[in-house]
């Protein structure tokens, strides 16, 4: 029977990458001079189990490195070698070159074979400051049990003593080009025993052996050739009732078990076999009937559910099953919305019991809603989860002390959002520790901790995600801002207020590191962080207290598939606006709208003069009025820039479903997405960015009464 | 009537890997996820074969193995130690815990069989 193997790699990648993911996190928090022995085994186990699973499904790559780590980590978890930062600096290497083999078994994607072998190089090297035996010993078996063992052949049983300097291997290898060695004690107070099958004299053996130690370290025995070796050169074994028993079995290894075996299955079914191993006496040297336990068993029961299982209380969904499942509920909300509308206009008396269930269907559909949605949302830390590692990598290679606080690592956000915001994320965290904290000198001459402080941290406000990256660095300069804008050639005074002046930094190529290192500082950044962020509907806002700290605060909407919006009237045509953007909305006086001179409307909105946008003329629909003050005014904010949209009518606050309008039409400037309505019409949801940005193209902003 | 094997072994993959080989054997198999797992399973039901992994969390093999060996229903059970290490440590702690044998890791599904059709047919 064979069996494909390949329907296991799935199980196995994942399983992989958590333990490489535990691996990390565990190295991370590791206390370098008290490691704590638990840790320890964990990490150990971490990698003993990816090279079990590589191992046995074929991924040899991954074995080899994963090998030499557990040698390593072996000799750490039993106190042979102290573990030192170089060791947690290579593991991590070494996870990261795991993750890319993985990466390539899975997905093809090339893997960076000198990263590979230089990791190899290290972690042997690492290991090198023990008693050079080891590592050969531990490969030995694979090396060297190649040949076929000559059943007519002999069996040596050579030890080794005192070998202070003396390498072995080189011996070995000459040995196993006439014979299988097979190394079996392990530095045993120092010595190293080997077992020897070939067919050269015991002469001629030691000939080679003297040619590398002296008599006085080297015994040689001569035993029995055991087949029980070939079994064991297969990878499994019996254990029998004392060693060196001469086997009955001529073919396949020590199967004198084989037939003790299927006596005793014969005798009483109850399947016993007596490991008459030393220590486990007791179990008596007689094949004992098993009484009730399994000869009278009651028949097997089918195996208990996996529920019982730890690990079953989760399943791992297809995410498009998931989108499916949100997209008919979706739908199920606008059948619910129609419902509703339809219901609304019967008579309550008559149809009193279906107003009853049509308002109980409502508020099943909104928890169905809830619940479909939660389950595409994902706790924060996984984003969050990454930055130990970054944040001690480009602190390391900076010079600098960082501390990092995750504060609200339990907040929940949604699965497409995670995978869009953790780029800008590391981005503003690189940033962070390049330009915001200090060297410890400087900071020591600030007066501050020289240890500085980055906290990331994510909450709810409403309907949005918060996400906050600060710093205790130097804050922004003002100063440095100012010139730099005005040696790009920004528009800039000197009175802007501070909000206006970091808004600047979001300006296309705007750097002012002094020096450009490898860490960031080469311009390309903020302006492609805020897009990336504007672009999942989010905002970023910035703040900086000079000398003390930075702060990045990220607003995203909790969902990409929902959204709250405030629907207006274009005649007859509805409109969404995302309420996020929404300043307030307002009927002017008819004094307040201004024109001016072929650059058009302006409104004054308590002092302030705002860009007036007339939605009718930039979607050319003839509108019911075309007086400011006979309809109503939207104040918008994108960017930090506002503007007035001037609409018929406002119509209500609604929760949508996003339909987007690229996969259904095609993409319409000035229009985000689109919607159904509960009396099933299709509504346009606006793009708020893109309106404000029509403002800002014919800027007003400073125009005066 | 299906002989019931007892796989236990923290990897997920590696279990999903035995317990498909075997059942496609024919044989009932029952998954645990490390050595106290194992050991609740075990004593809730009775098995014909224990196979267990040396290296996991909570228990490890060889402390399943003496712990199985000190119920009175699993004195004669045959049980199989699973390891990736050649070297003969455990090998020995696995005798002396009480293991019927060993099988070295990685191997393949058709070994497995062999092994496991070896000790209860």
């Amino acid at each position: 029977m064979s069996i494909d193997m390949s329907q296991f790699y799935q199980v196995f990648f994942d399983e992989a990458a958590e333990h490489l993911a535990a691996m990390e996190t565990l190295l991370l928090a590791i206390d370098l001079q008290a490691p704590d022995p638990d840790d320890l085994n964990a990490v150990f186990r971490a990698a003993h189990s990816i090279k079990g699973g590589a191992g046995t499904f074929g991924f040899t790559d991954i074995t080899e490195v994963t090998h030499i780590l557990e040698t390593l980590l072996d000799r750490i978890r039993k106190n042979e070698l102290a573990l030192r930062s170089e060791m947690v600096d290579a593991f991590l290497q070494a996870g990261d070159v795991l993750k890319s083999q993985l990466e390539f078994h899975r997905d093809g994607t090339p893997v960076d074979e000198a990263a590979v072998a230089s990791i190899c190089a290290t972690l042997h090297q690492l290991s090198g400051d023990a008693p050079q035996e080891a590592t050969p010993a531990a490969s030995a078996p694979v090396a060297h049990a190649v040949g076929t063992p000559d059943a007519q052949g002999h069996r040596y049983q050579i030890e080794f003593r005192k070998l202070g300097k003396v390498k072995l291997t080189p011996l070995l290898d000459e040995l196993a080009r006439h014979g299988t060695v097979t190394m079996s004690d392990e530095k045993k107070n120092g010595s190293v025993s080997v077992v020897f099958d070939s067919t050269i004299g015991e002469d001629e053996l030691w000939e080679m052996l003297e040619f590398v130690v002296s008599r006085k370290q080297v015994s040689v025995t001569q035993t029995a050739a055991e087949p029980a070796d070939v079994a064991d050169d297969d990878g499994f074994g019996f254990f029998d009732d004392a060693p060196g028993v001469p086997a009955a079995d001529e073919g396949f290894g020590l199967f004198v078990s084989e037939e003790q075996l299927k006596a005793d299955r014969e005798a009483d079914d109850g399947f016993g076999f007596f490991a008459d191993a030393p220590g486990s006496e007791q179990l008596g040297k007689a094949v004992e009937p098993t009484p009730a336990s399994a000869a009278s068993a009651p028949p097997p029961r089918p195996s208990p559910a996996p529920a019982a299982n730890a690990e079953a209380s989760s399943i791992r969904v297809n995410v498009e099953k998931v989108d499916q499942l949100i997209n008919l509920v979706g739908e199920l909300v606008i059948t619910q919305a129609m419902l509703a509308q339809t219901t609304a206009q019967a008579d309550p008396v008559l149809y009193e019991n279906l107003i009853n269930s049509v308002s109980q269907l409502e508020r099943n559909t909104r928890d169905l809603q809830e619940a479909a949605m939660s389950i595409r949302m994902l706790p924060i830390s996984f984003v969050f989860s990454r930055f130990p590692r970054v944040v001690r990598d480009v602190a390391g290679k900076l010079g600098k002390q960082v501390e990092l606080r995750t504060i609200g690592e339990g907040t929940e956000i949604d699965k497409g959002l995670i995978e869009k915001i953790s780029d800008p994320l590391t981005h503003l965290v690189r940033n962070s520790l390049d330009h915001g904290i200090e060297s410890p000198e400087k900071r020591i001459a600030a007066g501050k901790d020289p240890k500085g402080t980055l906290t990331l941290k994510a909450s709810h406000q409403g309907g949005n995600i918060v996400i906050e990256v600060s710093d205790d660095g130097g804050g922004l300069s003002r100063e440095r801002i100012l010139s730099k804008a005005r040696e790009r050639g920004l528009a800039v005074s000197d009175q802007m207020p501070d909000q206006e002046v970091w808004q600047l930094i979001f300006a296309p190529g705007f750097s002012t590191a002094e020096v450009v290192t490898d860490v960031s500082g080469r311009g390309v950044g903020m302006d492609v962080v805020k897009r990336n962020i504007e672009s999942i509907g989010g905002r970023v806002e910035l703040s900086s207290v000079p000398g003390s700290s930075t702060t990045v605060t990220i607003r995203l909407p909790l969902t990409l598939a929902i959204l709250d919006g405030m629907s207006v009237a274009v005649q007859n045509e509805v409109f969404i606006i995302p309420l996020g953007y929404i300043v307030e909305s307002l009927q002017p006086a008819k004094a307040d709208v201004k024109t001016v001179a072929g650059e058009g409307r302006v409104v004054s909105v308590r002092g302030e003069y705002l860009p007036l946008l007339a939605l009718h003329s930039i979607l050319n629909i003839e509108p019911r009025t075309r007086a400011p003050h006979e309809g109503i005014l939207v104040i918008i904010e994108s960017d930090g820039v506002k503007a007035a949209l001037f609409v018929d009518d406002l119509v209500g606050q609604h929760q949508v479903v996003i339909k987007s309008l690229e996969t259904n039409f095609r993409k319409v400037p000035g229009i985000a997405a689109a919607t159904i309505m509960g009396d099933g019409r299709v509504a346009l949801i606006l793009d708020v960015t893109a309106l404000a940005r029509m403002a800002r193209a014919n800027d007003l902003s400073t125009v005066s009464a | 009537m299906a002989k019931t094997i007892l796989a236990v072994d923290d990897s997920p993959s590696i279990r999903q890997m035995v317990a498909f080989t075997l059942k496609g054997a024919g044989y009932e198999v029952t998954e645990a996820v490390d050595g106290q797992d194992g050991l609740n399973k075990a004593k809730a039901k009775s098995f014909n074969l224990v196979l267990t992994d040396q290296n996991m969390p909570q228990m490890d093999g060889i402390t399943l193995i003496k712990t199985l060996r000190g119920l009175p229903q699993y004195k004669s059970v045959p049980i199989l130690v699973l390891t990736t290490e050649a070297g003969d440590t455990i090998k020995t702690q696995g005798r002396a815990a009480g293991a019927t044998g060993w099988l070295v890791k990685p191997f393949d599904p058709q070994k497995l069989m062999d092994v496991v059709k070896k000790v209860i047919g």
